[in-house]
């Protein structure tokens, strides 16, 4: 019944859902041109009437793969576009009026058919609106999850501050599968570059809790059977008093307020200080770069 | 005693520790706690949080401003509907653990608010509320 309705003047009814869609509030005239829309919306129409053709009823079945082709390709197109999912979907339910137009003046005279008629068109239109949605969502989570991983990559930069000396300055949330990976990237730097002191800088952890604590001792456990001492630097006060509120205790790890503190320690360990400059060399230097260099020296 | 405003956190998934930090962050900020307070209570909610999610499989969060007299004050409700605590006493003693914790999260908790009350039995959930005033 329903191939009946779509099949009878196919161009007319284009044309009565384009303007449709022109017309309707969700419709965004910046984002998607005339033409575009045109190509979509018969590209649609005849793969719909291919699918109804074949009677199959289950729009996730073979014989409506081209219409789920048509909409997959639709929905991340209008996702990239800056379209809402109710704007996406809105192309498949601009379509349900034309229909019923069409609907009750062929069946004019039955009214028991006209009713079967658009139970028919609400439900598969339904089902399609439904499936733009989902295709919409899923575009979405890809882009979530790639932004995921993105920062677990991102938040883990090992860094060398000194031959034998390594910082990792950590930043954000330490309770989730950031943790792990953190704590692997510093272990391997450890092995690969022999480093004898790793210092841990938390100035960017805005929470220490007793899992972050946790993490931390393992951390620094692990790095300590590894040959490699720790120290964890930037615990701000109110970091320092809500530790000792908890009752964590921190034992033999060696911490510092700051991450220039726990470096000068570090080079001490290493036989290394710091000196200045001697006076009596009044020039000033020409290049500040390596002058701090020759500082640490 | 006057609640001011009342909001509820759902949590159910790892991610909402992290959002129930900062909501509890975001409230004590706006209630004019300092700095050492703010870290306290926002400590205490993630260590609560997490054991809402962790040993009773999800739940819900309510955070109430409350006024008493001059003084303002922050209060969080933490309800589950899992398994409950049977030994209290046994649960909030340091070091306790069943799942391999340092076994200070409520414990701690206690010790960084004012106020603190647990109330769990067996089958029936457990509900921790903390007060912290300003």
């Amino acid at each position: 019944m329903l191939t009946e309705i779509v099949a009878h003047d196919e161009a007319a009814l284009l044309q009565r859902w384009i303007d449709n869609q022109f017309n309707a509030s969700g419709f965004r005239p910046d984002r998607i041109g005339r033409a575009e829309l045109q190509e979509n919306s018969t590209q649609f129409l005849s793969s719909f009437r291919r699918a109804l053709n074949s009677g199959a009823t289950d729009i996730q079945g073979a014989d409506w793969a081209g219409v789920r082709h048509i909409l997959d390709g639709l929905s991340s197109a209008r996702a990239e576009q800056g379209f809402s999912p109710t704007e996406t979907a809105t192309f498949i339910f601009s379509l349900k009026q034309p229909l019923f137009e069409r609907a009750r003046a062929l069946y004019a005279n039955d009214p028991a058919r006209l009713a079967e008629a658009t139970w028919e068109i609400s439900q598969v239109l339904d089902k399609l609106g439904l499936y733009t949605a989902e295709v919409f969502q899923r575009g979405r989570e890809a882009v979530i999850v790639r932004q995921q991983q993105e920062m677990l990559e991102l938040s883990t930069p090992v860094v060398t501050l000194w031959d034998g000396i390594l910082a990792l300055p950590l930043i954000g949330t330490l309770d989730s599968a950031r943790t792990q990976v953190v704590m692997e990237s510093l272990l391997q730097r450890i092995v690969d570059s022999g480093a004898a002191i790793a210092i841990i800088d938390i100035t960017g952890v805005p929470t220490v809790d007793t899992l972050t604590a946790q993490h931390l001792l393992k951390t620094v456990a692990a790095a300590r059977l590894m040959g490699a001492d720790c120290i964890i630097s930037g615990i701000r006060p109110q970091i320092a008093q809500t530790i000792v509120h908890l009752g964590v205790e921190l034992g033999s790890v060696v911490t510092k307020a700051t991450l220039a503190d726990a470096f000068s320690v570090a080079l001490h360990r290493a036989g290394l200080a710091v000196v200045q400059k001697q006076a009596a060399r009044r020039k000033p230097p020409a290049d500040p770069d390596r002058e701090s260099e020759g500082n640490e020296a | 005693m006057p609640v001011l405003l009342s909001e509820e956190h759902q949590i159910r998934q790892p991610e909402d520790v992290v959002l129930v930090r900062q909501a509890v962050r975001q409230k004590a900020v706006e209630l004019g706690f300092n700095l050492v307070d703010q870290t306290k209570l926002v400590t205490a909610a993630s260590e609560l949080a997490r054991n809402t999610l962790q040993y009773g499989g999800g739940g819900t969060l309510r955070l109430e401003s409350l006024v008493d007299g001059l003084r303002r004050g922050l209060r969080l409700t933490f309800a589950d509907e899992g398994p409950g605590i049977a030994d209290i006493e046994q649960a909030m003693r340091d070091g306790f653990s069943t799942a391999g914790g340092l076994g200070l999260g409520l414990s701690g908790a206690r010790r960084l608010s004012n106020e603190f009350h647990i109330d769990s039995r067996p089958g029936e959930g457990t509900r921790i509320s903390i007060t912290r005033w300003r």
